[in-house]
């Protein structure tokens, strides 16, 4: 408050003129941003608000929210309602998206750290592990998929040959067919690829640990066990906060992997199929950009709990 | 000796069309599903015309499951892409995409009388013919004569007999060591294909068509709601569990590995089980699919040819989809790939008769073909054929009975109807 006034009075301060430095610097990025997220984002939410159908994109007229609900009489005289809001379609979807989630994100995190911790420990041809840990994460999606999708095979698969050589089941199990094991098989493909990203990013937190906490530690003779919940995990929180964060926006927006393995399961069907389907498949490029609205929407309140959620923990642990 | 034939063919037809006319050399680009050899066979097929003409044919593959495909095209089409000249689709695509094709009508007027009127038809949208035809499909009951034999079996003629059959064996073989040994696949995976088979069983059964051809819901009836409760009873006893995620090439995977006694498949997988790579080469053959109790029924497939009307080279296109729907072209393809002519006189021609024995046993099957609703639902047939597979594969893997899904599914479907298809 008092800087202000001495600002006013002194014209720009040198703050003021640094920042406006910064902002034209900032400019072009903000441009570029604009059309390349804003404008889409902001495209698709008026399509959503239109009956625009793929091949009449351009004469689409404005109907309002219809899409996401709308009140019809019967000439029975019976009420009905329509729209992706009472769609079971949609909400089963949004269902599989979060279930998907929060059990792929929390495997992630629990074997990225372990395979972080790992390492981050000095042993002989550690270069070698590492570069081979990253392999999941360099192989595109789509041939992971398909290569699992082999593998989980029920008849060819190698996986179900090993399980029933182990004994461990007698059966051969239809992986990605029966809706029981459909979402166990696109989480066991996705913690596959997904956790040395995980792993890498809190390897990068574990390196700013300093060596001297654990050499003090080491000295005064503490639990290894105790030395990491009090002091590596706390240390390495910022960075696996963001990593967490990184993981959740990219599994709510999951696609790639679900529709090439098990497409069009009903039992694994996420946001995103559902609403390509409904752009694409079934012409309905209105209803689709509504549920891809609806998605963003989700995603932002997922985001933005978490965030706060976040602070509020972060701002005690520096109390 | 083909080629020959094929170059007669060609002459013929460089003479009597616009295709004298092309002065320069072209690249036309044509894509395709790859299923089964579909590819190596069409690049053989086009090199006679590529000779003759000039002009080059590039072929872009696409995935093998028909929804993927026809997603891609749709996108393309809608943005107006010039780097697609011809497009191979199926059947039942025409009343959608039509708008996007050039019509051949005139280009082909010459040639029209040779095909079926009824494949014709299927491609002619408000007089516009959208697609030549390359063939025409409808499935069949492959079978494991050797299996039979030994066993003393009769080819079944109904479902319950099939099943029977398919059990016992089973159960016999396993007893003898044999235990990937199923009974029956077919394509039991949530697509497109799904619609094809179950629409056999509810037709078979006196279940109508799901929708009639005057626009009318019938799919909610006792006779669809036990057809499907059948195949329902299926999975898990001769059918592997796994059939529910089968599309055609992993059913032909189980099949021709000689893993299954019967499969339901279309006919391009008998050249590929009577190859030297098969291990059920020289023991199967075919038969039409088992009745449910009102006649065997058999889903009307086939692939055509249109031309994209965003095309920069429609000359050199529409030659070459007429060369490829030519008599001549669909010889080739029918000796190659067992696929069926659309031009009725193919079926008696000597030499397919002699090489593809199939053939001109499948010309009464085919003829009482049923076709899938892609004409009355028009613009909506794949939100319905979505749902109606859905509501079939919801009851294969168990989450509830076939009556309770069907009502479900006449109540979604009059929802998409709305007032009108």
């Amino acid at each position: 408050m008092t800087d202000q006034v001495m600002a006013q009075a002194s014209g720009p301060s040198l703050q003021q003129r640094r920042q406006r430095a910064a902002f034209w610097f900032l400019a072009p990025m903000l441009v570029a941003l604009f059309f390349v997220a804003a404008w889409p984002l902001l495209r698709t939410i008026w399509f959503s608000m239109t009956d625009a159908t793929l091949s009449n994109l351009y004469d689409a007229e404005w109907i309002g929210f219809g899409n996401y609900l709308q009140v019809r009489e019967l000439s029975s005289g019976r009420t009905v309602y329509r729209g992706t809001l009472v769609d079971p379609d949609w909400w089963n979807a949004v269902w599989n998206t979060v279930r998907f989630s929060f059990a792929s994100v929390f495997f992630e995190t629990i074997f990225g750290l372990i395979v972080a911790l790992v390492m981050n420990a000095e042993f002989k041809g550690r270069s070698i592990v590492r570069a081979a840990i990253l392999i999941p994460w360099a192989i595109p999606t789509i041939v992971s998929a398909k290569m699992w999708g082999w593998m989980l095979n029920d008849q060819f698969g190698i996986i179900n040959d090993i399980l029933l050589n182990l004994g461990l089941i007698d059966q051969k199990i239809a992986w990605t067919a029966s809706p029981e094991t459909a979402m166990t098989a696109v989480l066991i493909v996705d913690v596959w690829k997904t956790t040395p990203f995980m792993a890498l990013l809190i390897l990068a937190g574990l390196q700013m640990v300093p060596r001297d906490i654990y050499e003090a530690a080491r000295i005064d003779g503490i639990n290894p066990v105790k030395v990491f919940f009090k002091v590596t995990l706390p240390l390495i929180k910022p960075a696996l906060m963001v990593a967490v964060i990184f993981r959740l926006l990219d599994a709510l927006r999951i696609f790639d992997l679900v529709y090439v393995l098990t497409p069009n399961s009903s039992a694994t069907k996420t946001m995103s199929v559902i609403s390509r389907e409904n752009m694409i498949d079934f012409d309905k490029f209105a209803y689709g950009a509504a549920q891809s609205t609806l998605l963003f929407a989700i995603i932002a309140v997922f985001v933005s709990l978490y965030i706060w959620i976040g602070r509020v923990d972060l701002s005690g642990g520096r109390d | 000796m083909t080629t020959k034939l094929f170059k007669t063919g060609l002459s013929a037809l460089a003479m009597s069309t616009i295709l004298g006319g092309s002065a320069w050399a072209d690249e036309v680009s044509y894509v395709i599903g790859a299923v089964g050899n579909a590819v190596q066979v069409l690049e053989e097929m086009v090199k006679p015309w590529e000779e003759q003409t000039g002009h080059t044919v590039k072929i872009v593959t696409m995935p093998a499951s028909t929804s993927d495909q026809f997603a891609q095209y749709r996108l393309w089409l809608a943005a107006g892409t010039t780097d697609i000249d011809l497009y191979q689709t199926d059947v039942i695509w025409a009343p959608q995409l039509a708008d996007h094709f050039v019509d051949l009508t005139e280009a082909a007027k010459d040639v029209l009388p040779q095909h079926f009127p009824s494949i014709i038809e299927s491609q002619t949208v408000d007089g516009k013919l959208v697609a030549m035809p390359l063939y025409t499909d409808a499935p069949a009951l492959y079978y494991r004569k050797d299996l039979l034999e030994k066993y003393g079996k009769e080819v079944p003629t109904t479902w319950e007999e099939l099943a029977a059959t398919a059990q016992e064996i089973q159960d016999g073989e396993r007893a003898a060591g044999a235990n990937d040994l199923w009974g029956y696949v077919w394509q039991g995976n949530a697509y497109e294909g799904l619609t094809c088979d179950a629409l056999e069983w509810v037709k078979s059964f006196g279940g109508g068509q799901i929708v009639e051809a005057d626009g009318t819901i019938s799919i909610n009836n006792e006779n669809a709601a036990k057809a499907i409760d059948t195949a329902a009873s299926w999975v898990g006893s001769i059918s592997p569990p796994g059939v529910l995620s089968y599309q055609e090439e992993e059913s032909r995977g189980v099949w021709q590995t000689g893993n299954a006694v019967f499969m339901r498949n279309w006919p391009y997988a008998y050249a590929l089980s009577s190859g030297d790579d098969s291990a059920v080469k020289g023991k199967f053959d075919v038969a039409p699919l088992p009745s449910g109790g009102e006649g065997s029924a058999a889903t009307l497939g086939g692939w055509n040819v249109a031309v994209s009307k965003y095309s920069d080279n429609q000359d050199a296109a529409i030659s070459l989809a007429l060369f490829l729907s030519s008599a001549e072209g669909q010889k080739f393809r029918a000796l190659e790939s067992g696929h069926l002519p659309s031009i009725s006189a193919l079926y008696e021609d000597a030499e397919i008769a002699e090489k593809v024995p199939l053939i001109p046993r499948w010309k009464e099957v085919f003829e009482s073909a049923v076709p899938r609703p892609s004409a009355p639902t028009k613009g909506k047939y794949n939100e319905v054929s979505a749902k109606f597979w859905s509501a079939v594969h919801e009851t294969l893997s168990g989450n509830g009975t076939a009556a309770e899904n069907l009502e479900l599914l006449e109540l979604d479907l009059e929802d998409v109807k709305g007032s009108a298809w």
